[in-house]
């Protein structure tokens, strides 16, 4: 078995450190260690992270490979400092049989840069009428314990109520995409100021307020869990806040871009910011970065959403609604939390890393740095500063809003089981 | 219209000289138009509908009977309308009656390559049919780019194409004078 | 400078005074036995629309004729874009058979503020109506409505509509028209108030530079020009309010309410009216009606505009927006470096 030495690199943020891979485990931490019949890793200035684990990515495999496969979209991810992703469920066809998510399963295992869990859809199609076989998707070879119609909202309120008592059979948790579809009819970004101004139809904050708030009374009165996707207004981020200190079992996530971008970028009429949830306003931003820092909000999810070029290379309107994001998540976390002081190195490895490990029980993801632990890393260059250039991209698509952006940090190598799956920046 | 510092530029004609040439063109007017009973006076913005006006005045102490006087705005019709910004546009004034039938004399201030003049027949062709078309002009400076000249002229003046004319009139400039004076840089595309 | 006319909101105030001078004298090109004029001879306009409006769609056709540019119409019905053509490929197209200037008209708000900014195409994009965001157009041809009855023809040369009190009654939230002239009418001095039912007003509306009110007897008095909007009564069934007859008695414009209008004031609508929903035969019929001179008004508006971004070679209209995208100057909240 190989042997890696990570010499000096400042494991979660702290004094720097030696990090000695023996095969696919972490075998010591310790300063000066020996180098004997290693391959070093001259790591100064750098940041040593556990893998990142996206709870939230659309790898479009089966049905979309125009846009991403298993394949592309894991290179992606390895890029980004991933060692896990959860697949979404709303492929074509929809992952609501133990054969569509074992299909995904396989292929993740076979891309060999980065562990695929799927989701399960909650319903069957997504069409939130009809439970999906729930069960035979958990006892299946993928072993799913997170279900979500992600992309649509699971609305119907008995729906909801039985999904979340289900899945308490076998410890899964059910993901909420929470938007109205009343109140969402013709949306096509935040109403507001903006949209008043733009004429675009408007996606307000209570479209997704009122079904967190409904969901976690939900989850108090059966006593089960609920984790809230993409979360992105000032108003959800209170109702979150409420229901923790009441004990009710509810995680949450936000997306990068809704740590960054406002609804102001809409006046270009530029189809890469949109996306659902829609860009809010700065109040809505700076209140998600105050939750992302006091723990209200538990994760950093991607929502990665691949689209090709002719998807957004349109008018707003014809425009599909997505941003890629695993190239740039790490990055944009570090300009808005790290760089700002709102959070440490070991905060985002809590957020990114630990936690959503946790909640989707990722095995062998979001283990501490020690001896012992799977050798699941990331190591960042925080001191680097360039901008986002898509061409470069490990992903199918390109639709970053970012492009050109300069923005700070980069991610030099992951390792996957001791793996290398990205050195230097370039992918193996 | 030219633009030059009028320290530099010497007068040709002054206040008096151009009342007098004014007169002595209503005059010819009536002679060539026989008493004049026809003709409708249209000026071509900005001074040659003041020269209009005014001739229009003298016809009138001439003979005594209402002279029709009106504006004709060439812009939309000028060829060179591709070489600059739009310009804003001038009013196109036709008297009551029309100009079918009236013998027409166009006013302008400076006759110079021929081109306003041949706009202001293509624009008179989409308002009516007179009977004849004349033209008077306060200054004529040669360099004709066209074959167009003009019926009754106040001053013939040779000028080279380096010099600059400018008509002055007291409605527009508060004077009363047509200025020679020297171009400071390239020509500019007088009319 | 402005190549496209995409926003009302994008021109200055000696800009829109301009295209209302200029249009004031194209507006005596129709008077002439031979209304046209030479002036976009050789140039090639194209009329895109993906949306059905035979009025705005002749109305600018008659402008283009009548300046004598060649005219091209493309209506989305029936051809390639039907199909599942997309705007870009529709763009190039024009852009290869070497269109000067295209005026749309598109059911997605932006559309041609996309189209200009592309780089699809080179030609100059008029914007037609776009969604609910924009119709300038209409705009500017309701302000030259409103400059010529309350200011004057030739007393409004030069001038804007400072202090004129401008009443639009209904559907503001799906109303490009409004958006538009609110913004104009802002640019012009015109003090503007909006009255609807509050479901018809958009959330975010107090950023407009403009009042709202929800009572129409209330503003009647106090108003120089009512302009009323269309309301589809397919709103009705979105919940937007009860029942025809109850939107007609609280916001329709009727004789009596008419009346309590100022006797210099006029009642202007941009059409196609809905009789009986918003405004009553007795209204629409009356001298105090403008909108058949609206119409006419219309193709003015358009030569005008039409000669100030084709008739040189550059445009002679100011653009205060950047043919490029915005900066995201906003896009980071925390930066304040």
């Amino acid at each position: 078995m190989s042997k890696i030495l990570i010499r000096g690199a400042q494991v979660l943020g702290g004094e720097p450190q030696d990090v000695l891979i023996d095969g696919d485990t972490v075998a010591e931490v310790g300063t000066g260690l020996g180098a004997e019949g290693a391959t070093v890793v001259e790591a100064d200035g750098k940041i040593l992270l556990p893998g990142l684990v996206d709870l939230h990515t659309h790898l479009r495999e089966p049905g979309r490979e125009d846009s991403e496969t298993v394949l592309t979209g894991t290179r992606a991810a390895a890029s980004g400092g991933y060692t896990s992703v959860f697949a979404m469920a709303n492929t074509f066809p929809v992952a609501d049989t133990a054969g569509v998510v074992e299909q995904v399963y396989r292929l993740g295992k076979e891309s060999g840069y980065c562990d695929v869990q799927p989701i399960g859809a909650v319903t069957v199609g997504l069409e939130g009428k009809k439970l999906a076989e729930l069960g035979a998707m958990h006892e299946s070879a993928a072993g799913v314990t997170v279900f979500s119609d992600d992309g649509k909202c699971v609305d119907d309120a008995v729906i909801m109520r039985r999904a979340l008592e289900y899945v308490k059979a076998f410890g899964g948790v059910v993901a909420q995409h929470a938007q109205e579809p009343r109140l969402t009819e013709g949306a096509q970004m935040n109403e507001g100021v903006v949209s008043a101004e733009l004429g675009l139809g408007g996606w307000p904050a209570v479209a997704e307020e009122s079904i967190i708030a409904r969901d976690v009374l939900l989850a108090e009165h059966v006593g089960s869990r609920v984790h809230i996707c993409h979360l992105s207004t000032a108003g959800s981020v209170e109702i979150v806040r409420w229901a923790k200190s009441r004990g009710i079992d509810v995680t949450a996530e936000v997306t990068p871009h809704h740590l960054l971008l406002t609804d102001e970028l809409v006046r270009s009429y530029n189809p890469v910011y949109k996306v659902n949830p829609p860009l809010r306003t700065e109040r809505d931003v700076l209140a998600l970065r105050e939750a992302l820092a006091d723990g209200t909000i538990d994760i950093v999810a991607t929502d990665h959403a691949p689209h090709p070029h002719e998807d957004k290379d349109c008018e707003w309107g014809a425009a599909a609604m997505g941003m890629v994001g695993l190239e740039t998540a790490l990055s944009v976390v570090q300009h808005t939390m790290v760089d700002t002081g709102l959070l440490t190195w070991a905060g985002v490895a809590d957020r990114m890393s630990h936690t959503p490990a946790r909640i989707g029980q990722a095995e062998g993801h979001g283990r501490p740095v020690s001896a012992g632990e799977p050798a699941n890393l990331t190591l960042v260059d925080p001191a680097y500063r360039g901008p986002v250039d898509p061409a470069g991209f490990a992903s199918r698509s390109r639709n970053t809003p970012y492009e050109g952006r300069e923005l700070p940090g980069r991610v030099t190598h992951t390792w996957l089981r001791g793996r290398a799956t990205l050195v230097d920046g370039k992918l193996q | 219209m030219d633009t030059h510092d009028s320290d530099v530029a010497r007068p040709v004609l002054e206040g008096p000289d151009i009342a007098r040439v004014l007169t002595r063109i209503a005059h010819e007017i009536v002679e060539r138009a026989k008493g004049a009973d026809d003709v409708v006076l249209l000026g071509i913005p900005t001074r040659g509908v003041f020269l209009a006006q005014r001739l229009a005045a003298k016809l009138e102490e001439i003979t005594g009977r209402k002279i029709p006087v009106g504006s004709l705005d060439i812009t939309m019709y000028r060829d060179d309308l591709r070489m600059h910004p739009p310009r804003a546009l001038a009013r196109t004034e036709i008297p009551g009656d029309g100009i079918d039938g009236r013998l027409v004399v166009l006013v302008d201030d400076v006759l110079f390559s021929g081109r306003t003049i041949r706009a202001a027949l293509d624009a008179l062709n989409d308002i009516g049919r007179p009977r004849a078309v004349q033209l008077a002009v306060l200054v004529d400076r040669g360099h004709r780019e066209l074959p167009i000249r003009a019926d009754y002229v106040g001053k013939n003046l040779p000028t080279s194409l380096r010099e600059t004319v400018k008509v002055q009139l007291a409605e527009e400039d508060g004077r009363d004078a047509v200025l020679l004076g020297a171009k400071p840089t390239a020509p500019a595309g007088e009319r | 400078m402005m190549r496209h006319l995409i926003s009302a909101a994008d021109l200055t105030r000696d800009d829109a005074v301009l295209i209302l001078d200029t249009a004031e004298e194209m507006a005596r090109v129709a008077d002439r036995p031979i209304k046209k004029l030479p002036t976009l001879r050789g140039r090639t306009v194209v009329n895109l629309f993906f949306e059905d409006s035979t009025r705005t769609r002749i109305s600018f056709e008659a402008a283009e004729k009548r300046l004598s540019a060649d005219v091209i119409n493309f209506t989305a019905k029936g051809s390639s874009v039907s199909k599942g053509e997309s705007l870009k490929d529709t763009a190039q197209t024009l852009e290869a058979m070497g269109v000067d200037a295209v005026v749309i008209r598109h059911g997605a708000s932006g559309a041609p503020y996309t189209l200009a900014n592309s780089g699809w195409i080179d030609a100059a994009v008029i914007n037609a109506g776009d969604g609910t965001h924009q119709h300038p157009t209409q705009a500017l041809l309701d302000a030259f409505t409103m400059r010529r009855r309350l200011v004057g023809r030739d007393a409004g040369l030069g001038q804007d509509l400072a202090g004129k009190r401008v009443t639009v009654v209904g559907d503001i939230l799906h109303s490009r028209v409004a958006r538009s002239n609110v913004d104009l009418l802002h640019t012009l001095g015109a003090d503007v108030t909006l009255v609807a039912p509050p479901t018809l007003v958009p959330v975010g509306v107090e950023h407009w530079p403009c009042e709202v009110s929800y009572d129409l007897d209330r503003v009647l008095p106090k108003s120089d020009a009512v302009m009323m909007l269309r309301v589809q009564r397919e709103r009705m069934n979105a919940a937007f309010f009860p029942t025809e007859r109850e939107y007609s008695r609280r916001y329709g414009l009727d004789g009596e309410r008419m009346a309590r209008m100022p006797e210099h004031a006029i009642v202007m609508h941009p059409g196609p009216m809905v009789r009986g929903m918003e405004i009553t035969a007795e209204v629409a019929d009356s001298d105090r009606c403008t909108v058949v001179e609206q119409v006419a008004n219309g193709v003015s508006i358009r030569m005008a505009v039409l000669y100030l971004l084709l008739g040189g070679n550059e445009p002679a209209v100011t653009h205060t927006r950047p043919a490029t995208e915005r900066p995201a100057h906003t896009a980071f909240p925390d930066e304040e470096k």
